[in-house]
């Protein structure tokens, strides 16, 4: 039912972890749904060096998530915005239909981690 | 190939190999329309009439009370909407359960549109139904209480008995889904006072698409399906001759071996059970530890969902189900979960291993070597987990 390249992102997951007090964070979904993605961002210079995640949920779930995080790796904040479920799926050659809803989680985890970073720029300027 | 195990017991059995022998010819030499009057017509009219005699004997049910249908799907929704419609002047209410398979809710439903009155009994935290209530709720205008014999997910085994007690006092109809008791709970229609018990050999190891329904002489009931004079003018449609056959063969043999069996998959349950709640933390036994399927083992882990824990599992051969949304393709986790109580979070994490005749101690030892890693992987993986360790702090 999932492609090779979901199964591949399910059993050997990349960036799976924490940030120790990362630049920005994002957490989506709840436990009522089945699917929670929480991200983890270290930026510098307006590029995401870093990123590490954490998720509850099904297969779909998990490979979204790792497969966000490649995505983002090495890309500036405005590129990293552009992301977006469907580029996700596309790059796991498509998921099954019922799933799409769990693939959604991975785009709204990185554009509240984003906002979280900009909250805390313009904390930090304004202080 | 590779190693593979099979605990998936619950959603389907191998078909025995005595049982596929007996079906055999009916696909072939034997494979005359049971309606037909010439010879091979009657060989096979003799098979049906057959395999109705052995299956009413296990269920003490008398020759004429048996009637094969297409499913157990089919067996429970005729049993409820045939009820329904021939009782309607009577009453128009209906007590069933919370936890009942689709098969039984989807068709209250149905009848709810119909301008049926429908009561959805709770269930305690082991999925029982109380009897005490069941009487409670019974009124005038009620003509049928359907309560499962035992639960297809959590395997808790119903009071049918005493329910039974109690509609037969209050002169209203009792149908029992039995689909998953057959084969491991010993069923007695007359003594347990059912009037009505839907079955399905697939759970039993025999062929698929193959049921059965038990009415008791008497009851007020319409068909579900109209066309030709098959199943004594009740259920029309030309009779499965292979399937009737299988079905028969399947329950005769499941009866017979019964407490042997059980025995065995009782150890192989409480062994499995018992090892996973020592080897891994926070996880939950859903149902009753007592009154419980012989091969149902159902268990919640928290902090991981259960969709990933089947592909795990799947991956090291290992074959089981789970309430989880995610497998079902809906946004809810299992009805039968959520009535027992369990959050959503914990009902998302639930894990079904349905154990069979075919399952050995040595599958036990291997899964209980194999769910930890994998348990212990998607718990890293999950921020619940996280949480729980004593929290992380990004602010
Ligand atoms: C309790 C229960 N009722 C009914 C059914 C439906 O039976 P069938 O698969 O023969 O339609 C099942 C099988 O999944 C079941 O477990
Ligand atoms: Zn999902």
């Amino acid at each position: 039912m999932y492609s090779e390249k979901v199964m591949d992102h399910f059993i050997n997951p990349r960036n799976v972890g924490e940030i120790s007090e990362p630049d920005g964070v994002g957490e989506v979904g709840n436990a009522r749904c089945g699917d929670i993605m929480k991200v983890f961002l270290r930026i510098e210079d307006n590029v995401i060096v870093d990123v590490k995640f954490k998720t509850f949920g099904c297969a779909a779930a998990i490979a979204t998530s790792s497969m966000a995080t490649e995505l983002i790796k090495g890309k500036s904040v405005d590129e990293a915005l552009a992301v977006t479920n469907k580029s996700v799926t596309e790059a796991l050659d498509g998921l099954p239909p019922v799933k799409l809803h769990c693939s959604v989680l991975a785009e709204e985890a990185i554009q509240k981690a984003i906002e979280d970073f900009k909250e805390k720029q313009e904390t930090k300027v304004g202080a | 190939m590779k190693k593979r195990i099979y605990f998936d017991h619950a959603a389907t059995t191998a078909i025995n190999r005595e049982v596929l022998e007996a079906m055999l010819p009916y696909y072939s030499q034997e494979f005359g329309n049971p309606s037909s009057i010439h010879s091979y017509g009657q060989q096979a009219k003799k098979a049906v009439d057959q395999a109705r005699d052995k299956t009413a004997k296990v269920l003490n049910a008398g020759f004429d009370e048996i009637f094969f249908t297409g499913s157990g799907t089919e067996a429970d929704n005729w049993a409820i909407h045939g009820v329904a419609m021939a009782n309607k002047k009577k009453g128009n209410h209906i007590i069933t359960s919370a936890i009942e398979h689709h098969a039984v809710l989807y068709t209250c439903q149905r009848l709810e549109k119909a301008g049926f009155r429908v009561t959805y009994l709770p269930v305690d935290r082991y999925g029982l139904v109380d009897p005490k209530q069941v009487e409670s709720e019974i009124g005038p205008d009620t003509i049928l209480v359907s309560i499962m014999l035992a639960n297809n997910e959590i395997g808790t085994i119903q009071p049918i008995k005493e329910i039974g007690k109690i509609t037969k006092e209050k002169g209203v109809y009792l149908h029992t889904d039995a689909v998953q008791g057959v084969g491991s709970i010993a069923i007695d229609v007359c003594d347990m006072n059912i009037d009505l018990l839907s079955l399905s050999a697939h759970k039993f190891y025999g062929p698929k698409g193959i049921g059965a329904l038990y009415i008791r002489k008497g009851t007020k009931m319409t068909p579900l399906l109209y066309g030709g004079a098959q199943e004594r003018n009740r259920r029309a449609g030309t009779e499965n001759t292979p399937g009737i056959v299988g079905l028969a063969t399947a329950i005769e043999l499941a009866r017979s071996n019964m407490e042997e069996n059980n025995q065995r998959l009782i150890k192989m349950r409480d062994r499995l059970i018992d090892g996973v709640m020592t080897k891994i933390d926070n996880v939950v036994l859903n149902g009753h530890p007592e009154l419980r399927l012989p091969g149902n083992a159902n268990l919640s882990f928290e902090f991981i969902e259960g969709e990933s824990m089947l592909l795990s599992l799947d991956l090291k051969g290992i074959a089981a189900s789970s309430g989880s949304a995610c497998t079902s393709g809906s946004l809810d986790p299992s009805h039968v979960l959520l009535a027992i109580g369990l959050s959503h979070e914990i009902a998302h994490g639930s894990l079904r291993l349905s154990l069979g005749i075919d399952n050995t101690e040595e599958e036990i030892d291997y899964f209980l070597d194999t769910l930890p890693e994998i348990v212990a992987r998607l718990r890293e993986m999950s921020p619940l987990f996280l949480q729980k360790k004593g929290g992380y702090s990004y602010v």
